[in-house]
């Protein structure tokens, strides 16, 4: 294949799926000149599994996502079929909202915002090969011979590294929904010595709404106050399609039970490590016997498709069998299947070879992002590709690297637990992974971001200036309930025993007054006599930081001893070898993950609080050694 | 540098007449401040660096008077860390010196880390290059030694009341973030205010217990208080001497404890007695009659542990029965001497006196039954609610700390829970306790919490 020289770039981004399209957004809003390259231009952020977006963790993901300038939020909220606030019954830290997506509408938005995108090119081709040189990234060649350089590259290839499509005893290399897979590319990481594991995931079949009989089945609508994931969204949309639940039974579980030998994940087929949290309906059934029945949900993949998901019957047995399940389950005994489900075989790189800034530790300005990362799931991927193209256009461009905290953001989580810990199954975000969840809300993703997001270029001018402003409002009226005095006069008394409290004695301040569990904003604002109509985003944090003063007080004490450590950097150049007082596990692991700071070292499994310790007298005595030298 | 405030016993285990408690860090003076009195009840603050102070320690929760001491006062950064450095000077004595470190530590400071003042003192420059490769060496071996002493409690009853403790804890939580991440499943039962109200209260329950224990772990260092009971001509002088030849004596004479009451230390199969008021035993006949004098009773009221010796050739007494009358409501053994004589007591009838306390017989003449006392010693002692693993001091006080400190975030739970916070709120201070439990038995591994929520629930949206 003669080859020829196709362009030159600040920062190429492999791959659009929902990794690569914010990767790409990214690079280029930061002022990187940006080429994305996949394989196929009718599948940027396509959805192949299922068709929503949020949910616990995942949500907040999404609005941390929207905070720092990213593209998800905005798209979902043009392009959704429902939407729902989950865990509303309980405290602000937990509440997530969650999208049903019209998958095809959800792809042809974010095309359109990519090819609007100033500095951005699109193209599709296959990459091949990366050009390295000196152990740092000088571009990437591609199939047909195209030579493209760069400065950076972001690799974010999905489950398409080697993918392999196993249904039944039939197992073919494939991407995901039989699209081409990437091997060479994998062979050429494979040869720069990346270390791969093998990940599994799988999806369920999808059948004809006209097939389902839904008076079986219970509805599932969506909220009917309008939601939104985008911090600058206005319109709203009013049309909402519901989704639908069912349930197996134990004829659904004798079928699998006599067919547990045709499935790959119990013959020995399946080799790769598949997510606990995500299992097959075959795992489900083996590994909890004793349980009568199991949801299923009936989710619409769009508004111009009659194709609906059948969540939660995820499997990979062949297709007769299939056929069978969903036979037995109420509502889709004459179900028509569309598509059958399968599971995926892929390489992910083990991330530990990364620094927190998605960058490889072995070869310079080369960053990977999204599944390749060991990760699963849209806002996973989304998360990390907004990262890695943040950073990489930062290097390029001679600025700062952006690395978020634990307690920034749920995406610092998600990258933290990455490279510091690495994964043995696919990593997916849950609520508990984060220990500063209380800070980490879906409510204040703006609070958090957005001057990170000014300040490296992400967001507008005008955005900015709206922020502080609503900033300022929030701070004014926390202010003034800190210092107003609520008389117990009739109108007190009434308000409070309306709320079922018990009536004041003396007088009491308002904030004071907010913080009994009965109260809220609108209450006390009727009882200060506000003279300001705020908005309900403003009334939110108000009441929030009000009423949860002390849980939030005591989680920022512990942030500050986080920072504290997080201040405390590591040498790049330090020889873990060569400190004989550490532990020769921890050693190992240390250099394996090269910590940047002593936080960061203290997180690894295997280095034990004494290791910490002489690590900080090491690098003291290293310090003190240069200044005396 | 910028640390938290550390304390920790600075003179070596033993007894001497003197122990210093040392603290360092930016609270170490405030931390002082809130538990010592002068008698000018001038704050340390407010006092001149490097100068030393005489008072009291009281205990703030309380108000109660703990010690009189000195207390040295240095002020950073002539010291020893650098830092503000107090220094209390309190009676030798394991007891003491433990009890002050405790209330130091429920005042805020945390326990020091093998070997932390001096890798303070390297950090802040103090300490000059050289020495460098000597502080790695002495953290590495301290903490080597912390591991031994903490792999013992591992396996000791402590840490299987605690493991329970915490996994009771770990269900609920998980069970709250299933509710939390899988919201829709309707399988998973709601994790409700009520059954987190209850768990908690259980759990606070379990952890008073296991404090009023850690009084008890006193008893572990000091030896458990034993009386020797009985009629005149018994055994008891026999029983007392066999217990002493057979086990190797530990101490025999206290300093400063009054003439007449001498104490005999006996290690009986790990577990340490403290033979109280034998000289009276020994001296006086009369002992029912003694029974009846304050001071006696007063021994017996304070005995965690009563031999009550009968013999086995005399019938029940009036007497007898009086006896068993005053030590009904403590923990007893009866032990029925004599039996290389005819039997005249009536078994059946002491059975019934003691209920289910045990019964011993020996022939301490002919040496017989003294293996099946000390083995009902044993049993009971080890049965009870007493920790007894080979517990360290040190470690002990640190678990005393860790102990205050779970049953004050356990009680914030409580507390909120009744003020009807949400529940995910509660949790921050359920996983808290959790975590703090942990550290009692160094499981601190973040990966419990994911393996519990994946083997106990079945999920997947």
């Amino acid at each position: 294949m003669p080859q020829y020289e196709a362009g030159t770039f600040d920062v190429i981004v492999v791959g659009a799926g929902h990794a690569g399209a914010e990767a790409a957004l990214a690079s280029a809003r930061m002022g990187a000149k940006t080429l994305v390259l996949t394989m196929n231009l009718d599948m940027i952020a396509f959805m192949p599994c299922n068709p929503s977006i949020g949910g616990p963790a995942k949500g907040i993901v999404v609005r941390e996502i929207d905070a720092l300038g990213g593209a998800m939020g905005r798209v979902i909220d043009k392009t959704h079929i429902q939407m729902r606030m989950l865990n509303t019954a309980k405290g602000p830290a937990v509440r997530a909202l969650r999208a049903q997506a019209d998958k095809v509408l959800y792809q042809q938005e974010m095309k359109r915002l990519m090819e609007e995108e100033p500095n951005l090119t699109l193209h599709q081709g296959i990459a091949e090969e990366l050009v390295v040189e000196d152990g740092k990234i000088q571009g990437l060649l591609t199939q047909v011979g195209g030579i493209y350089r760069a400065n950076s590259v972001v690799i974010t290839t999905g489950t398409f590294l080697r993918g392999e499509v196993i249904i039944g005893d039939l197992r073919y290399s494939s991407g995901p929904n039989n699209q081409q897979p990437s091997i060479k590319l994998a062979e050429n990481l494979e040869k720069l010595g990346f270390e791969t594991v093998r990940f599994k995931t799988g999806t369920p079949p999808r059948v004809n709404s006209n097939s389902i009989d839904y008076s079986k089945t219970e509805i599932q609508p969506g909220d009917d106050v309008p939601r939104a994931f985008g911090h600058e969204t206005t319109e709203y949309i009013t049309d909402q399609l519901p989704c639908w639940l069912t349930y197996t039974n134990e004829k659904t579980h004798q079928i699998i039970d006599d067919n547990l030998h045709l499935s790959p994940m119990y013959s020995g087929m399946i080799k790769g490590t598949g997510p606990r949290y995500c299992p097959s309906i075959e795992d489900k059934v083996v590994r909890f016997n004793d349980k009568p029945r199991h949801q299923i949900f009936l989710e619409p993949e769009g508004r111009n498709t009659r194709e609906v998901y059948v969540q939660g019957l995820s499997t990979s047995l062949p297709e007769h069998v299939q056929r069978k399940l969903l036979e037995s389950i109420p509502g889709l005994e004459k179900a028509e299947m569309m598509r059958a489900g399968y599971a995926i075989e892929y390489d992910a790189i083990v991330p530990t070879q990364l620094w927190p800034t998605l960058e490889s530790k072995q070869i310079e300005n080369l960053y990977t992002a999204g599944q390749i990362n060991g990760t699963s799931g849209y806002e996973e991927a989304a998360g990390q590709g907004l990262m890695a193209g943040i950073n990489a256009a930062a290097k390029v461009l001679g600025k700062e690297e952006v690395i978020l905290s634990r307690s920034d953001a749920y995406i610092g989580v998600l990258i933290d637990d990455l490279v510091t810990k690495g994964t043995n199954e696919p990593y997916r975000l849950l609520t508990s992974r984060a220990e500063y969840r209380l800070l980490l809300r879906h409510d204040n993703a703006d609070m958090r971001l957005t001057e990170l997001a000014y300040a490296i270029g992400m967001i507008k001018e005008e955005r900015y200036e709206k922020f502080l402003a609503k900033k300022d409002r929030i701070e004014e009226e926390i202010k003034r309930l800190r210092s107003i005095m609520i008389k117990p006069n009739e109108l007190t008394q009434q308000v409070i025993r309306d709320a079922g409290g018990s009536e004041l004695k003396d007088g009491i301040r308002g904030a004071d007054l907010l913080k009994r569990p009965e109260m809220n904003y609108d209450m006390i604002s009727q009882l200060t006599a506000s003279l300001v109509d705020l908005e309900d985003e403003v009334k939110e944090q108000v009441e929030i930081h009000i009423k949860y003063e002390g849980y939030i007080e005591k989680s920022l004490q512990q942030v500050d001893k986080l920072k504290k450590m997080e201040n405390k950097k590591i040498p790049e150049n330090i020889d873990y070898h060569a400190i004989s007082g550490i532990a020769t596990e921890a050693r190992g692991k240390l250099a394996e993950v090269r910590p940047l700071s002593i936080a960061q070292a203290s997180r690894i499994s295997g280095v034990n609080p004494a290791d910490i310790s002489i690590l900080l007298v090491y690098i003291e005595q290293g310090k003190i050694a240069k200044i005396s030298v | 540098m910028d640390f938290d405030t550390i304390a920790a016993i600075s003179t070596p285990s033993g007894e001497g007449a003197i122990a210093i408690v040392r603290l360092s860090g930016p609270e170490a003076v405030a931390i002082a401040d809130k538990l010592f009195r002068a008698p000018s009840n001038k704050a340390l603050a407010a006092q001149t660096t490097h100068t030393i102070h005489y008072g009291h320690l009281e205990d703030p929760a309380t108000g109660e008077v703990v010690e009189e001491v000195m207390v040295s006062l240095m002020k950073a950064p002539k010291t020893f860390t650098r830092e503000d450095v107090i220094e209390i000077n309190c009676h030798g004595g394991i007891v003491s010196v433990n009890r002050v470190l405790e209330l130091a530590l429920r005042a805020g400071a945390r326990l020091a880390e093998p070997g932390e003042f001096t890798k303070r003192a390297f950090l802040n420059g103090r300490i000059d290059l050289s020495q460098a490769e000597a502080v790695m060496d002495l953290i590495r071996a301290k903490t080597d030694r912390a591991m031994d002493v903490a792999l013992n409690q591992m396996e000791g009853r402590l840490s299987k009341l605690i493991g329970t403790l915490r996994q009771a804890l770990l269900e609920s939580i998980a069970q709250m973030e299933v509710n939390i991440d899988y919201p829709e499943y309707d399988d998973v039962e709601e994790m409700t205010r009520p059954i987190m109200l209850e768990k908690s209260k259980w759990v606070r329950s379990e952890i008073d217990k296991l404090l009023q224990t850690s009084s008890q772990g006193k008893i572990l260092r000091e030896g458990l208080s034993t009386v020797i009971l009985g009629r005149p001509n018994v055994g008891k002088s026999s029983l007392l001497n066999s217990l002493v030849q057979e086990n190797k004596a530990i101490v025999t004479e206290i300093a400063g404890t009054t003439r007449d009451i001498i104490e005999e230390y006996v290690n009986v199969r790990g577990v340490p007695l403290r033979l109280v008021d034998t000289a009276g035993i020994r001296e006086t006949e009369d002992i029912v009659e003694r029974i009846g004098v304050e001071r006696s009773r007063k021994v017996l009221k304070e005995a965690d542990l009563i031999l009550y010796v009968l013999n086995y050739a005399e019938a029940l007494t009036p007497e007898d029965e009086l006896l068993f009358e005053a030590v009904k409501d403590m923990d007893y053994i009866v032990v029925i001497n004599k039996t290389d004589l005819p039997q005249k007591i009536d078994l059946e009838q002491v059975q019934k006196l003691a209920g289910d306390k045990l019964l011993v017989t020996t022939s301490l003449i002919e040496e017989e039954g003294i293996d099946q006392l000390e083995e009902a010693i044993a049993d009971l002692f080890f049965q009870g609610e007493i920790e007894a693993g080979d517990m360290t001091y040190v470690s002990n006080v640190r678990h005393i700390a860790l102990l205050h400190q779970a049953h004050q975030t356990i009680s914030d739970a409580i507390g909120a829970a009744e003020m009807e916070v949400p529940v995910d709120m509660i949790q921050i201070d359920v996983t808290r306790t959790w975590e703090i439990l942990g550290e009692i038995i160094g499981d601190t591994a973040d990966d419990g919490l994911l393996n519990q929520l994946f083997s106990q629930f079945c999920l997947g949206k």
